[in-house]
């Protein structure tokens, strides 16, 4: 093992599902690092220096490199650290992989996240959440018969996918909007249990009880940022 | 070499995302049929291969379907190793900045430009205008910090995050007519507009490049449909 191993640093906020992909990624890969909680009501230097241009987390630091991007960082540990690999090794799999956390990223996380926060009486909302339903049984039909999108072994997009698998449940018991039920969605339900129980992930999930304050706390913000942003 | 590397690709002729995989498979000297898809009735063929999303650029390869340019652009990258030069740097920290900038393009420099061009007021347009400049001065801060003087964003050779921007060339200069701005000014970004013309003036590019005054047209074209279904989206 070489004596000048470059330090590994995440910085993050709490609660947030793509520090997660990040958190999880390193574990997977046995990679040791330290945590940086950021808070995005006051951002530090330290995450203003290294992301300048977006000014968000996750943000990797390895030695004197900065990596920025959840999905990018995914594919940079992949790429670096030896361990399982996150992504297939096949490159239409890969290609695959990547096609679906793109969709999860641009098409679907817009009317999931507005189902949520749109007010009841509001004459969208019933758009957004059949938009959203639908884009579930998308994702339901790609896991028919495996136990997590990567096949045996949580892989890129099950990370890719882990706000549905832990955020989703918290997030509809804040909102009072139920998508996911096991009747329409059983791989999928299936899918997110096993996510979440999983021996590596578990570690670096925020506990449900203390996820459910925090979201809680900004049910009013969310739903004034739903507001807003209908007509973008 | 028909049968183990049947590549088509689905697409539309002014399409930027289209060009963008005709200039990877040019560069990488790949053969492949070209489907000419009219976007308003869309192909048996496009609707079972992109099922999703339902639109162009797809490449077939082998009978299998491959979606989403930048997706598509890493796949030929990958299942044509041997073939021609790579888009991608090999260090994995050089591809973490080249995803990184592929990915800023896409989603802060379009949005903005798509903004831009949804403003219905002066006012309007003129911060949409505002903020799409910001992110060309970011990207041009890009060539000039990651390119370090050299001719591409990919190096001394074009790559991954050249072929991103370079499918919007087309566009970028029927926009100079369309809507009167420059959105690489040789003035304010000369990096930028330096390496436009350098970039569409390559021998594996130039062919591929779209007629601009036929982009012109087709945008006027689309602007007159959009000012007679009234509001835009």
């Amino acid at each position: 093992m070489a004596t000048d191993v470059p330090a590994v640093k995440l910085i993050g906020w709490y609660g947030s599902p793509y520090v997660h992909r990040a958190e999880v990624a390193l574990r997977l890969k046995g990679v040791p690092y330290e945590f940086i909680r950021d808070d995005p009501i006051n951002k530090s230097e330290l995450l203003l220096q290294h992301n300048p241009i977006h000014k968000k987390v996750p943000v990797l630091l390895h030695g004197d490199r900065t990596i920025c991007e959840s999905l990018v960082i995914l594919e940079y540990v992949d790429e670096t650290f030896d361990g399982p690999p996150l992504l297939p090794v096949d490159p239409y799999e890969r290609a695959m992989a990547r096609f679906w956390a793109h969709f999860i990223d641009q098409k679907f996380a817009r009317p999931f996240w507005m189902s949520f926060w749109m007010c009841e009486d509001d004459e969208h909302k019933e758009a957004f959440v059949k938009e959203a339903k639908g884009n579930l049984a998308i994702l339901e039909e790609q896991l028919k018969g495996r136990r997590f999108f990567g096949g045996d072994a949580v892989g890129f997009l099950d990370v890719a996918a882990c706000g549905l698998a832990h955020w989703l449940g918290v997030i509809e018991e804040v909102s009072g909007v139920t998508l996911v039920n096991g009747d329409e969605f059983p791989a999928f339900c299936k899918w997110a249990k096993a996510y979440v129980n999983d021996d590596t992930v578990k570690q670096s999930l925020p506990d449900r009880d203390e996820l459910l304050a925090f979201f809680s706390g900004n049910k009013e913000i969310y739903m004034a940022l739903a507001r807003a942003t209908l007509h973008k | 070499m028909a049968g183990s590397n049947d590549l088509k690709l689905l697409g539309m002729w002014a399409s930027p995302f289209v060009l963008r995989v005709k200039l990877a498979l040019s560069l990488k000297g790949l053969s492949y049929e070209y489907v000419e898809e009219d976007l308003r009735t869309k192909s048996e063929l496009l609707l079972k291969s992109n099922p999703v999303h339902k639109k162009v650029p797809v490449l077939i390869h082998n009978g299998k379907p491959v979606c989403e340019s930048s997706v598509i652009l890493q796949y030929i990258d990958e299942a044509f190793a041997g073939t021609g030069p790579s888009l991608l740097p090999v260090d994995p920290y050089e591809r973490a900045m080249a995803r990184f900038w592929a990915a800023y393009i896409d989603d802060k420099m379009m949005a903005a430009w798509n903004q831009a061009s949804k403003a219905k007021t002066e006012e309007e347009k003129a911060e949409a205008m505002k903020q799409s400049f910001a992110t060309v001065e970011t990207l041009e801060g890009a060539l000039r910090d990651c390119g370090k003087g050299k001719p591409f964003f990919g190096g001394e050779d074009v790559g991954y995050v050249d072929v991103v921007l370079g499918g919007l060339l087309g566009w970028i200069r029927a926009n100079d007519e369309l809507q009167g701005v420059k959105p690489f000014d040789p003035e304010r970004t000369p990096l930028l507009a330096a390496w436009a013309e350098r970039f569409w003036s390559l021998e594996a590019v130039e062919p591929q490049m779209p007629d601009v005054s036929k982009l012109v047209e087709f945008g006027k074209m689309l602007q007159a449909r959009q000012a007679a279904a009234g509001e835009g989206n």
